[in-house]
């Protein structure tokens, strides 16, 4: 089909405006960068409480040669991956639950809106004495964390599913189950999505609080580590790898959201 | 004439923390074969929930319950479920009841094609126009085989000239298929021009106040169409406009 002029120039201008905030976002950050090594250097700023980029630039090709990054990347990245899966698994398996009787999330709910008003992070050093230091008890944390609003999340999506649409399924005679798999669960994928993104942010919390807490291995470890023996190139570098492992796995996610919606979006002709 | 759905005497209370709703008093209602009953009441006076107990969506307080034969529902609302497709959604009803047979499947292809949806079988809801949407939902009722149409204000959310033409195509589909059905509106001209006998309910608590038995005069077919322009259509309208007329003071 020919596009008519006004509507090429609409998606030229379209992505003209694009590049120029990609552009001005790079500039920013380069900038940045570059003006935190040229006062460092010119001894502007005190290089022993901010270090500089060269010295964490250093230092994470140390680690990289060693390769002791990936052993310290890998786990955590392992830890927070165990801990959003299962998290968001139990989280909605146990809001079909509560979505199957209404009694039991009559039950649950006060315990729920509690346990979700309490800041989980303070219950991590029991849970640690509970389920014992090293990874267990890490993951253990990082599911902590999310699961709680990931039940009250999942139930709410579910139970403000139309009630007109189960109705036309109950007029066809379709039991609990058919109504969970048929309606509630599919027409609520991209809900599970959404939970799941923000599950792996809290998942990361839980990892780097728990590592903060009894790790010798991990991202947390690293920063804490630096934290301790006042080597701030150590601690800045572990927060430039984590930035970086959670964004990688967030854009992961965003992949299989651009995927999901596509196949829904596209008619199979 | 043989009475395929009868409703005797039945009533029918909600019980709700504010206190209990009598909806349904004494009410007495016959659908015969081959005819199409409409049901005429004001907003809020019960007609949804005859149309709910007739399919067991509701249990009646008291009263007697005959039905010969096997009932299909149509609501307002279309609820085609948007990342099904239009085959799929039509699908549904048979997929709950496990009778997904080579018949069954050539059947619903049958019907996309007399219908005119045969081309769109593999597009989602989200394409198709309203009334497009309403014959799908006609068609994924009658999948499932039934002997009884509930119409629930089933064109109500087109607009007028849709309107006019979804329910001329609707009651056609309801004649060839040679379905009984009840028609619930608040739509004067549409439930006249739609039924064979229109049974007026009164306000809340609500009985059978009075019964209309429709007999027009056309040329050739009867259609909604072709009832519009019949000479008795607008003695009917009179009529049961001042029976409405009642409860709008
Ligand atoms: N589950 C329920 N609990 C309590 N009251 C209800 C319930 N369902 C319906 N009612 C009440 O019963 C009355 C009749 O409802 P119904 O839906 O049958 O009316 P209707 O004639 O179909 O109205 P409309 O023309 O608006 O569709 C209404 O006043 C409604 O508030
Ligand atoms: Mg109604």
């Amino acid at each position: 089909m020919q596009n008519s002029n006004g509507f090429n120039n609409y998606l030229r201008q379209q992505k003209r405006n694009k590049y120029t905030v990609i552009l001005i976002q790079t500039l920013i950050l380069l900038g940045s960068i570059v003006l935190w090594e040229v006062l460092a250097r010119l001894g502007m700023i005190n290089t022993f409480l901010v270090s500089s980029p060269s010295a964490i630039f250093t230092l994470f090709m140390k680690y990289l040669q060693d390769g002791s990054i990936f052993t310290h990347v890998g786990i955590s990245v392992w830890e927070t991956v165990l801990g959003f899966v299962i998290g968001t698994t139990l989280g909605i398996l146990i809001a079909i639950l509560l979505w199957l009787s209404e009694t039991l999330a009559k039950i649950a709910d006060p315990f729920l809106v509690v346990l979700n008003a309490l800041p989980k992070t303070a219950l991590a050093p029991i849970l640690i004495v509970w389920v014992g230091p090293g990874i267990k008890g890490i993951i253990v944390i990082a599911i902590t964390i999310s699961l709680v609003t990931t039940i009250l999340s999942a139930y709410n999506y579910f139970i403000n599913v139309e009630e007109d649409k189960i109705k036309m399924l109950k007029s066809f005679g379709a039991t609990k189950y058919q109504i969970l798999t048929k309606l509630i669960l599919p027409s609520n994928i991209g809900n599970i999505i959404n939970i799941t993104k923000i599950n792996i942010g809290l998942s990361w919390v839980g990892v780097i609080v728990g590592e903060f807490l009894v790790s010798r291995y991990g991202i947390g470890y690293l920063i804490v580590y630096g934290g301790q023996v006042f080597r701030l190139d150590l601690v800045m570098m572990g927060v430039v790898v984590l930035a970086i492992c959670a964004m990688l796995m967030y854009q992961m996610v965003n992949l299989i959201e651009k995927w999901y919606n596509a196949k829904n979006n596209s008619s199979k002709l | 004439m043989q009475p395929i759905i009868e409703l005797i005497d039945v009533s029918k209370s909600f019980y709700t923390n504010e206190g209990e709703i009598v909806v349904l008093k004494n009410l007495n209602l016959t659908l015969e074969k081959g005819k199409v009953l409409g049901i005429l009441g004001p907003s809020g006076s019960g007609k949804s929930t005859i149309l709910n107990i007739l399919t067991n969506l509701l249990k009646p307080t008291s009263g007697e319950l005959i039905v010969n034969g096997k009932i299909g529902y149509m609501f307002q609302k279309d609820n085609l479920l948007e990342w099904r497709t239009i085959k799929d959604n039509i699908m549904i009803g048979l997929e709950i009841q496990k009778k997904i047979t080579t018949e069954a499947v050539e059947k619903i292809d049958r019907l996309l094609k007399v219908y005119d949806l045969w081309d769109f079988r593999n597009r989602f809801p989200r394409e198709l126009s309203g009334g497009m949407r309403q014959r799908v939902a006609l068609i994924r009722t009658l999948a499932t085989d039934p002997d009884i149409l509930l119409l629930d204000e089933p064109f109500s959310a087109l607009d007028y000239q849709t309107r006019l033409i979804v329910s001329d195509d609707i009651y056609k589909i309801i004649k060839q298929e040679n379905k009984d059905a009840i028609l619930v509106s608040h739509d004067i001209s549409e439930i006249i021009a739609m039924s064979d006998t229109i049974a007026v309910l009164s306000k809340r608590p609500a009985t059978i106040k009075n019964t209309y038995q429709i007999e027009l005069t056309v040329d050739g077919e009867r259609t909604p169409l072709t009832s519009r322009n019949a000479p008795e259509f607008k003695n009917y309208f009179d009529k049961l406009w001042k029976e409405l007329e009642i409860y709008a003071k």
